[in-house]
């Protein structure tokens, strides 16, 4: 099973195991991560789980959608070129290990 | 159990509740008890993502085990409390629950149809996942759909089952769909975007009786003499809130279980949060509003919290909903009652706009479709007390972000 690691303000880790397929945001919600709200449940509504993705899995993970550069642009405090909507990273194999911080507040 | 927090309904608001007693650093008991079989679990994804085979049930609970675990959550699934007197419940199971503090979040049943032929196979609700599972059994053998109720959960059921190749037909009493939510304008767009997908909807048009063969759904009857072929039939008529025990304990009700902005009921040391509640509306602080949603549930599960360990604190969310049909993203943020002009940017023939409803020039709320940029700027704007003038928004070409830092609340 992937793991991912979140990385809040202070420092903090949490490793969350998660299962292929299901977003990041949905295994942070499970495993009870701070940080990570996810209200709408993935629907790319809502914002509360925005993340910093680690630079060396940029490339795996990828630029947003339209929709999510949307939602970024408006609905997150401090936007960088990192920043994603977990709920749009699909986890596989090859995230497995994939280290992502957590803003300091979420709307 | 001794003492302590219990709430009761293992739902989404309840869920919250538990988690944000804890994060407030409260320290007693908390007992999440409900009648559901499974572990707390989304609703939303039902009439979409599982509906449409997309999300199985694992995929939809809200928390793992050791999430109740880590946090002294005691969670009783699968037992329903049928009594509440003074520091006590006790369940169908018998089980006595004794409690320094109570929290409601019992949520709503689906409404039933009362016309004969209500009690046929193949008539199905959608409220819970129980439903949810029937109902995408029958949706695999189904030819014939009809959809009695064209608010968001018929819609959403008619849009998986006729991407799924069935024949639907979406039956409304009303004049228009989604009356309740959305503007004259933004319902007759779902009208044409329904039936430019190829299902037939018929407004105006009253179920009188279900057909039947051999104790199946055979078809339907409207009360213009309209026979239909159908061999499912999916009430959304909407829900009835379980005001059962609060009533039991004498507590208001009206259209739910009546709350203050604390979420606190008549009794102000039981607190109820979720669609089992009605609320002053959170917009213009006149009225009630019986908000059912996710984001709504969360947010009074937060607000009651609060209140149960002394540091209460009012309800300021911006309410906001969404419904996903085909490949259009409704998002509402706001209330719209009262409204009493609406501003349409862009052109819905175009599958992309909103409408932004206002009342005296202020600001209400906004229904935006495939255009979320708008709707989260009025989200903003709502919650910022920012004022987006009517006649500027009208502008479609102009961002609406535009204005939001144009028009500095005064």
């Amino acid at each position: 099973m992937p793991t991912v690691t979140f990385v809040s303000i202070d420092g903090s880790r949490h490793t969350a195991d998660a299962r292929v397929g299901e977003s990041v945001m949905a295994a942070a919600v499970r495993n009870g991560v701070p940080g990570i709200i996810g209200e709408c449940g993935g629907n790319a509504s809502c914002a509360t789980c925005h993340v910093y993705v680690g630079e060396d899995f940029m490339p795996l993970v990828g630029p947003p959608g339209d929709l999510e550069d949307d939602m970024l642009d408006l609905a997150v405090s401090d936007r960088r070129p990192t920043s994603r909507l977990s709920c749009q990273i699909s986890v596989t194999d090859a995230l497995n290990g994939l280290a992502v911080e957590t803003p300091k507040e979420q709307p | 159990m001794t003492g302590g927090v219990l709430v009761v309904g293992a739902s989404q608001a309840g869920v919250q509740l538990g988690a944000s007693l804890r994060e407030h650093g409260y320290d007693g008991p908390v007992t999440l008890v409900g009648a559901e079989p499974q572990p707390p679990y989304q609703r939303p994804p039902l009439s979409k993502a599982y509906l449409g085979g997309a999300a199985d049930s694992a995929s939809l609970e809200l928390r793992d085990q050791a999430f109740y675990a880590n946090r002294r959550i005691d969670l009783l699934p699968a037992e329903r409390v049928t009594h509440i007197g003074r520091g006590t419940a006790l369940t169908d199971q018998g089980r006595v629950l004794d409690f320094d503090h109570l929290a409601l979040t019992v949520g709503a049943r689906a409404r039933r149809l009362t016309v004969p032929g209500s009690d046929l196979t193949g008539v199905c609700y959608l409220r819970d996942l129980a439903d949810a599972a029937l109902l995408r059994r029958h949706l695999t053998r189904a030819r014939h759909v009809v959809v009695v109720g064209g608010g968001f959960i018929g819609l959403e059921v008619a849009a998986v089952a006729r991407s799924d190749g069935r024949s639907v037909t979406v039956v409304e009493a009303a004049p228009r769909l989604m009356a309740r939510a959305v503007a004259p304008t933004v319902s007759e767009f779902y009208r044409h975007a329904h039936a430019r997908r190829g299902t037939e909807v018929l407004l105006g048009a009253q179920l009188t009786r279900i057909d039947g063969e051999h104790g199946r759904v055979a078809g339907v009857s409207l009360a213009d003499g309209t026979r239909l072929p159908a061999d499912l039939v999916v009430a959304g008529v909407g829900v009835v809130p379980r005001t059962e025990l609060a009533e039991q304990l004498g507590l208001a009700c009206d259209g739910g279980i009546v709350v203050d902005e604390f979420a606190r009921t008549s009794d102000p040391s039981i607190v109820a949060a979720g669609d089992c509640t009605v609320m002053p509306n959170p917009v213009t602080g006149e009225g009630r509003v019986r908000l059912e949603s996710m984001p709504n549930a969360i947010a009074q599960a937060r607000v009651a919290a609060a209140t149960l360990i002394g540091k209460a604190r009012p309800y300021a969310d911006v309410p906001w909903f969404w419904s996903d049909q085909y490949d259009l993203k409704l998002q509402i943020a706001g209330v719209a009652d009262g409204y009493d002009q609406v501003v349409v940017r862009g052109e819905p023939e175009s599958e992309a706009f909103s409408a932004l409803y206002y009342r005296g020039g202020e600001l209400l709320a906004v229904n935006a479709v495939n255009r979320t940029a708008d709707y989260l700027v009025v989200r903003k704007a709502l919650a910022s007390r920012t004022p987006l003038p009517a006649d500027r928004a009208a502008h479609a070409d102009v961002p609406l972000k535009d204005l939001l830092v144009a028009t500095p609340a005064p």
